[in-house]
């Protein structure tokens, strides 16, 4: 994204309030075309910021895009002075988006590049916690990170003497360890984060508690006590647990901890009726994760938040297709891990909310209603 | 010879030139120094400080001070005060505003100081806030400051015109050896050229050696017309001619030539001299690269010609080419917007037969040039003024 002027077209880099070409004020982020080439590199030996001193030398180059600015961009190891390279913006660990140059071409283990996983979230050689294996996506998020090569999946599994569906592919798996967690029991997740707290470098909280209905045709709140305790205070109970230790790895050597993933129903940006209670309780998580993600900050961690619509599991039986492939959503949880992202939208439904929200909140709503 | 339709600075002279010797580190404030500055202004012209009625200031580390706070501060009463925040080109911009208000009698007698503290973490809280491009596309960029964006200027410029590291180090060798003369020199051991490039690498190619060490310093000068020095029997030299040029070149996609280039022309015309007929020269040296590329910019050599020029001249005092005599930002160490002022200052007492022991003979002919304000992903800011001492 670039700013380009309404007025004469031209690109702008950095960020301005009026066009150097024509000096109108319509200045509009859009996608940019992202190839450049690198006019020169240097690599700072003694950088004057605490954070980059500790990690010198640190390799950055300026690059002339074919669209028309000049930006100074992080340089993965492969690029070359003189050679055209690809530019994306990457969020760093202040959460600022910084231009990023790669080559353009692929080259060997391209995402393995010392500060290209400085800025994103690469679940390679990391160990993760996904916080519910009993369900479908839990089970397919660990199953797509160890594939993503996670050195260690751990997946939480409430009262693990009770068998459930597809435990055997994850039960005996090289790399997949079972450890009992209720993430709506605090005793529970602060017994596991005792265990494994220090090792937990990726967090996917695949907890939900899917459940149909609104207000008026459900009877007292014993149903929507269970949708918080399992959703919103289970999130607290694991935030509590795992947040303070791994906010404080976020410089623990090159396979540090790096971000915490929830995955959460899109209809908690915009209340569906026929959910609504859940919807509900999902907007309270979105909330939380919001608060989290700041405080999980000066640690240097992400905070990501997939949103997704309704899932083809037994909850969402009655609703009809399009429906979200718990695999789909692991692969988004992986893809956004590699990119170092703070918001994925998983499927149709999901994107269609988004962008309509982005353009009419209030017809959206309307629409929701019947 | 291009002719200018500038009005000319008839009678528009510099005198006093004050350096308050610089520190690495210094407890007091910016304020302490720039009033050590013009303490020192006064007692140099044996004037009263009600005789100024004109100050600029420049100065990175007033804090929330501006230039009406510090006529307070000094007890000055003046009636013409501007605050120039331009970096490296301060003191071309102040001698400029300076001349033409004297000219025109808004003001008799301008002081023109600048001066900076340097405490322990100044330096990195200054590269930290130094302007909002810099915060938004620079910093977060490894942090290298100044030492990284110049680092990719001068890696573009060498590999461009096949200048070798060696040759770029002429100009700091030659300075250190300056230097060695100038007692209030930071630098007091001699630097070879195999020391020079022996140093550690600070952001490639920039090395020690090609850094500015940042200290605490004030210098300062006055500006009046020459019935003014007349009268009070001040030794005073004679501005000849100036040129201010921001943001030249904008489509070059890497700076390889500051705004000198476009206003050289204007510069020797309004002068009434060449290039050769300097006897010194001054340059802004935050980079030896930079102080190469103003010897093409300057119009000493043409453009690529820099290094083949510093490799035919030699740039001490007592060379044919004598450049940065005081040893320059990179020997005597850059205080903040002081740095500005440190050539031209010294230029002064070159043309005015003070400048002790790093007199130039015969000097009395000075170039003295500036260049500032590296916004984004190049300096912005260019200067540079002519002037002659009293034999002319």
């Amino acid at each position: 994204m670039l700013q380009r002027c309404e007025g004469c077209g031209a690109f702008t880099y950095p960020a301005r309030e009026a066009c150097p070409s024509c000096l109108s004020a319509a200045l509009i982020f859009v996608d940019a075309p992202p190839r450049g080439l690198l006019l020169a590199e240097t690599t700072a030996h003694v950088p004057s910021d605490v954070y980059f001193r500790e990690r010198a030398p640190w390799r950055i180059g300026l690059v002339k895009m074919n669209c028309g600015p000049t930006i100074v961009a992080h340089l993965h190891g492969d690029c070359v002075e003189g050679a055209p390279v690809r530019m994306s913006f990457q969020l760093d660990k202040s959460g600022q988006a910084v231009a990023f140059a790669r080559p353009e071409g692929e080259t060997p283990n391209m995402a393995d590049d010392r500060q290209w996983r400085e800025l994103t979230a690469d679940p390679r050689f990391r160990r993760v916690l996904v916080t519910n294996g009993r369900s479908a996506i839990g089970r397919e998020v660990a199953l797509a990170l160890k594939v993503a090569g996670a050195k260690m999946v751990f997946v939480g599994v409430a009262e693990p003497w009770r068998p459930f569906a597809g435990e055997n592919l994850l039960q005996g798996q090289d790399g997949i360890e079972l450890v009992s967690l209720d993430a709506a029991d605090e005793k529970s997740t602060r017994n596991l984060a005792a265990d494994i707290g220090g090792k937990v470098d990726i967090l996917v909280n695949t907890t939900d508690y899917v459940r149909p209905g609104g207000l008026l045709d459900r009877r007292g709140t014993s149903i929507a006590r269970d949708e918080v305790d399992q959703a919103y205070l289970g999130f607290i109970n694991l935030a509590q647990a795992f947040g303070p230790i791994m906010r404080m790895r976020g410089a623990d050597g090159i396979n540090n901890s790096v971000a915490w993933v929830n995955i959460l129903s899109v209809y908690a940006l915009a209340n569906w009726p026929a959910f609504g209670a859940y919807s509900a309780s999902q907007a309270a998580c979105l909330s939380l994760s919001h608060c989290l993600r700041a405080e999980l900050r000066p640690g240097g961690l992400k905070m990501m938040n997939v949103f997704t619509g309704p899932v083809d599991t037994e909850w969402f039986q009655t609703v009809p297709p399009p429906k979200v492939a718990p695999r789909a959503i692991a692969q988004a949880v992986v893809s956004g891990l590699k990119g170092g992202l703070e918001e994925m939208y998983v499927g149709d439904v999901a994107e269609e909310i988004r962008q309509r929200l982005a353009s009419n909140p209030k017809a959206l709503e309307r629409e929701f209603d019947r | 010879m291009t002719t200018s339709l500038r009005t000319p600075y008839d009678g528009i002279v510099m005198a006093a030139p004050v350096t308050i010797p610089y520190v690495r580190y210094s407890i007091d404030s910016a304020q302490w120094w720039i009033g050590r500055a013009l303490s020192a202004l006064v007692a140099q012209a044996g004037i009263k400080v009600s005789d100024i009625d004109g100050l600029c200031v420049s100065s990175f580390t007033l804090g929330t001070d501006s230039g009406i706070g510090l006529t307070q501060h000094f007890g000055l009463c003046v009636r013409w005060l501007d605050t120039i925040p331009l970096g490296g080109t301060s003191a071309i911009a102040a001698l400029r505003k300076a001349a033409r208000a004297v000219q025109a009698r808004d003001a008799d007698i301008i002081a023109c100081v600048a001066g900076d503290t340097n405490h322990v973490d100044s330096f990195r809280l200054t590269l930290e806030n130094f302007s909002r491009f810099n915060q938004d596309a620079v910093y977060p960029y490894g942090a290298g400051g100044a030492n990284s964006s110049f680092a990719l200027i001068a890696r573009n410029y060498m590999r461009t015109f096949g200048v070798t590291r060696a040759d770029v180090g002429r100009i700091a060798v030659a300075q250190r050896a300056n230097a060695l003369r100038n007692p209030h020199a930071l630098m007091k051991t001699p630097l070879s050229i195999e020391q020079y490039l022996a140093a550690r690498p600070i952001s490639d190619p920039i090395h020690l050696f090609d850094c500015v060490m940042p200290c605490a310093g004030a210098e300062a000068f006055l500006v009046m017309r020459d019935e003014t020095a007349a009268s009070l029997g001040l030794p005073a030299a004679r501005l000849l001619s100036t040129i201010e040029r921001h943001n030249a070149f904008a489509g070059d996609p890497m700076q390889v030539r500051g705004g000198w280039a476009m206003d050289i022309g204007e510069l020797y015309a309004m002068a009434g001299v060449k290039p050769d007929d300097l006897d010194i020269v001054q340059t802004y040296d935050d980079y030896p690269v930079i102080t190469m590329m103003q010897f093409e910019d300057l119009g000493f050599c043409g453009k690529g010609e820099g290094a083949e020029f510093v490799r035919q001249h030699d740039l001490t005092i007592d060379g044919d080419f004598p450049h940065n005599t005081s040893g320059g930002q990179l020997s005597v160490g850059q205080a903040g917007a002081a740095g500005a002022y440190l050539g031209l200052v010294e230029g002064l007492r070159q043309v005015l037969g003070t400048a002790g022991p790093t007199q130039v003979r015969d000097a009395d002919l000075c170039l003295a040039s500036g260049f500032g304000m590296i916004n984004y992903d190049r300096g912005l800011a260019s200067g540079a003024a002519i002037f002659a001492g009293t034999s002319r």
